[in-house]
């Protein structure tokens, strides 16, 4: 319809009431890598594709799960370089917060400020939207918690979600196979399904990403002999 | 005379079983004349987290109206209480902020934390945190607070028997002080109950 006209200018809405950036932006993502997370009862497990654009490419130097505090920790989809803009904003406001209240910052309130940022984002000149989703892991006092935030600002606090290429399938799957009282090592067993269910090629420790977080709230990567070892229990 | 002489104040708080105590004067001054005998030195700022300041008073209002818009703020946003720990880290970053020019004022911070563990603490007026386990104390009025608190202190203590302590610590202490007295003022912290009273001593 009219929407095209609207599309140029980030800050100026479109006659039916949209941001046509911002859902430019959720395509972006929508393009990426596929992403999920799934909250246990005693923990929260985030993974994603690692599909590099070639062989050639160093898998290990790689990184795209990221730790914000040591309990928490953060997963993307979409462009890689705007999540590290948001990962490097979000450590430092964790860091701020320690230093003036001397706690770790709740999971709420570091969610609460990265979506703050990516909401001012949309709303200044000059800049455009981030083009990423992410999906923030922690555990603190209040327990296990899985968070997404989406490029306009707005987060949910999910029991499981994906973000990503293969989004619908990943997320039907999901609701089929979630249950309240699931544990850690069976949400871990669970994404690597989902993750296969969508994947291209042989699923293997290397072009796959898990971290997990249990109540010993250290928030963790696994290493590629770990993965292989859940992958072989997936068998 | 030091500006911190300059209004006098005695501010004492002791840790008991699972309980906590903190007192103050009453006496308002401006040098030798006395202003007022009922004037507020501690503050609630949740029903488990006590402040009280001394110092210049004119600082110490404008500190705790400063730390209670920072507590509202916080409560909103994080939907629960300050636990007293934290409450100190942000006075004392609080008063750092103002390293070279700073609020004359030294606080002393009694709550009851986690498990309603009771933490008392002190810090100067730069925000240097002094943690104890028995009491602490702060005003003109200090030195002579040390001692008696030293004196009479024992650990673990009831409710009943800690106000009896901390109010003759406070009340022999502001009688060796011209600065400070015109009464007492004792709030006493168990997990379910908070009491307030009012001590009358030397109205000198």
């Amino acid at each position: 319809m009219g929407d095209s006209q609207y599309s140029f200018s980030l800050t100026t809405f479109s006659p039916s009431g949209k941001l046509v950036q911002i859902e430019h932006a959720l395509t972006a993502v929508g393009s990426g890598q596929t992403s999920l997370g799934i909250k246990a009862s005693n923990g929260v497990v985030i993974a994603t594709e690692k599909k590099l654009p070639s062989i050639l490419v160093d898998e290990a130097s790689v990184q795209k799960i990221q730790i914000l505090t040591p309990n928490i920790g953060v997963v993307y989809s979409g462009m890689g370089p705007d999540s590290r803009v948001l990962v490097r904003k979000s450590r430092k406001q964790a860091e701020q917060y320690h230093r003036l209240y001397k706690e770790p910052i709740p999971v709420t309130q570091l969610v609460r400020e990265t979506a703050a940022v990516m909401q001012e984002f949309t709303q200044s000149g000059g800049v455009r939207p981030f083009g990423v989703s992410l999906l923030v892991a922690g555990f603190d006092d209040k327990g296990p918690q899985l968070y997404q935030v989406d490029p306009s600002g707005s987060y949910f606090s999910w029991k499981a979600s994906a973000m990503g290429k293969n989004v619908s399938n990943a997320k039907t799957f999901l609701e089929k196979r979630y249950t309240d009282d699931m544990e850690l090592d069976d949400a871990v067993h669970t994404a690597i399904l989902t993750l296969k269910e969508g994947f291209e090629g042989q699923i293997s420790g290397k072009n796959i990403e898990i971290g997990i977080i249990g109540a010993d709230k250290k928030f963790r990567v696994l290493t590629p002999s770990e993965i292989e070892d859940y992958l072989q229990e997936v068998e | 005379m030091s500006i911190f002489e300059y209004n006098g104040s005695a501010l004492v708080a002791m840790v008991g079983k699972n309980c906590f105590a903190i007192a103050s004067d009453r006496r308002l001054g401006v040098q030798l004349q006395t202003i007022a005998t009922d004037f507020q030195r501690i503050y609630n700022i949740h029903p488990k987290l006590f402040i009280g300041l001394s110092g210049l008073a004119s600082d110490a209002q404008t500190l705790y109206q400063r730390l209670v818009f920072r507590h509202k703020l916080y409560e909103l946003r994080e939907e629960r209480n300050m636990k007293p720990e934290t409450f100190a880290s942000l006075v004392s970053a609080i008063q750092y902020e103002k390293r070279f020019g700073p609020y004359f004022c030294q606080p002393v911070i009694a709550g009851l934390g986690d498990d309603d563990k009771p933490f008392i603490c002190t810090m100067d007026a730069i925000g240097a945190k002094e943690l104890a386990k028995d009491f602490v104390v702060a005003g003109t009025a200090s030195e002579s607070l040390y001692g008696a608190c030293e004196a009479m202190f024992k650990p673990d203590m009831e409710a009943e028997e800690l106000f009896e302590t901390i109010s003759q610590a406070l009340l022999s202490s502001v009688d060796r002080d011209c600065l400070s007295g015109w009464g007492g003022h004792v709030y006493v912290v168990t997990p379910t109950e908070v009491t307030e009273k009012i001590l009358k001593g030397r109205m000198d």
